[in-house]
């Protein structure tokens, strides 16, 4: 019964905020609204014995993505509204789209049988604790995706890098004879700005 | 206990709700914001089968997922940053250099 009122009021929060994250005006007030989503998911891997996850989920999604995220909505941030014409111009087409889909995969949910049961029983993750059996699992079957996954990691870091560079086209920097202390003034300048 | 068909269809919802948000804000950032939560729906689903087939291959999955999210976090900012750079904008609408 406890479980059920959980879920019922996890699933309603995320429901609320998520349909207020794709509606307010302010991005600010966007990422809010995502980051009080991201809690309610981390309290539904809670209700699926998913400790991990559900940390993993704070720590990475409210922790790090939506600071940044933060950072750069308040690096691009203009004050203005703008009303432009749009590409589209009606937004009920992209949200009838979105509707079909929506009732096309519900639809489907019925006829979704469960297959085989793997060889991780609740009793034996219980035993193990959860973060230990998912340690297992990642470096035991899952080696090499998870060497692949710090790879992807290594190539956004030095992607982010190379995108958010600015670009030093003035000529007067260029034909400077670069010494230690205009170098430090110029990178300063960078983070100052 | 919950039955799996809550769990999936809270991530049909949640999925829904960032297919709309993606097709209909014109904010490059929420748009990106969109995208994660399609991938948090995407998430739900394979955390709840992982516990209801009592397997952890879901679970390791997930957090494959939010392994390459962070990667996209960072590389879709920073397109958006060089964007903002050289156009002074972050909407869609004004990017249309490529209409005929």
């Amino acid at each position: 019964m406890f479980d059920q009122l959980f879920f019922g009021y996890c699933a309603l929060m995320i429901i609320i905020s998520g349909i207020l994250a794709i509606s307010l005006r302010n991005p600010v007030h966007c990422v809010l609204m995502v980051l009080v989503l991201f809690f309610h998911m981390a309290g539904l891997y809670l209700t699926l014995q998913a400790e991990f996850l559900a940390a993993v989920q704070i720590i990475v999604y409210a922790g790090a993505v939506l600071v940044l995220y933060l950072f750069v909505l308040f690096l691009v941030s203009i004050r203005q509204e703008l009303h432009l014409d749009a590409f589209i111009p009606n937004p009920w087409i992209g949200r009838i789209i979105a509707v079909g889909l929506g009732a096309g995969l519900l639809y489907v949910i019925p006829a979704f049988t469960l297959g085989e049961k793997g060889a991780w029983p609740q009793a034996a993750i219980k035993e193990l604790t959860h973060t230990k059996a998912l340690g297992q699992e990642l470096f035991t079957t899952a080696l090499l995706p998870f060497e692949i996954a710090g790879l992807i990691l290594l190539v956004a870091l030095i992607g982010g890098l190379v995108l958010a560079r600015r670009e030093d086209t003035e000529p007067l920097e260029s034909e400077e004879i670069p010494n230690p202390a205009s170098d430090a003034h110029g990178k300063g300048q960078e983070v100052a700005s | 206990m919950i039955p799996l068909s809550w769990y999936m269809a809270l991530a049909v919802v949640l999925f829904f709700i960032g297919v709309c948000g993606f097709l209909t804000r014109r904010n490059v950032i929420v748009m990106f914001l969109s995208i994660e939560l399609m991938l948090n729906g995407v998430n739900l689903n394979l955390v709840a089968l992982s516990h209801f087939l009592e397997s952890l291959r879901g679970q390791t999955f997930t957090f494959f997922i939010i392994t390459v999210a962070a990667a996209e976090a960072a590389i879709g900012l920073g397109i958006a940053i060089a964007l903002y750079r050289s156009r002074r904008t972050v909407h869609v609408d004004t990017l249309n250099q490529l209409k005929g």
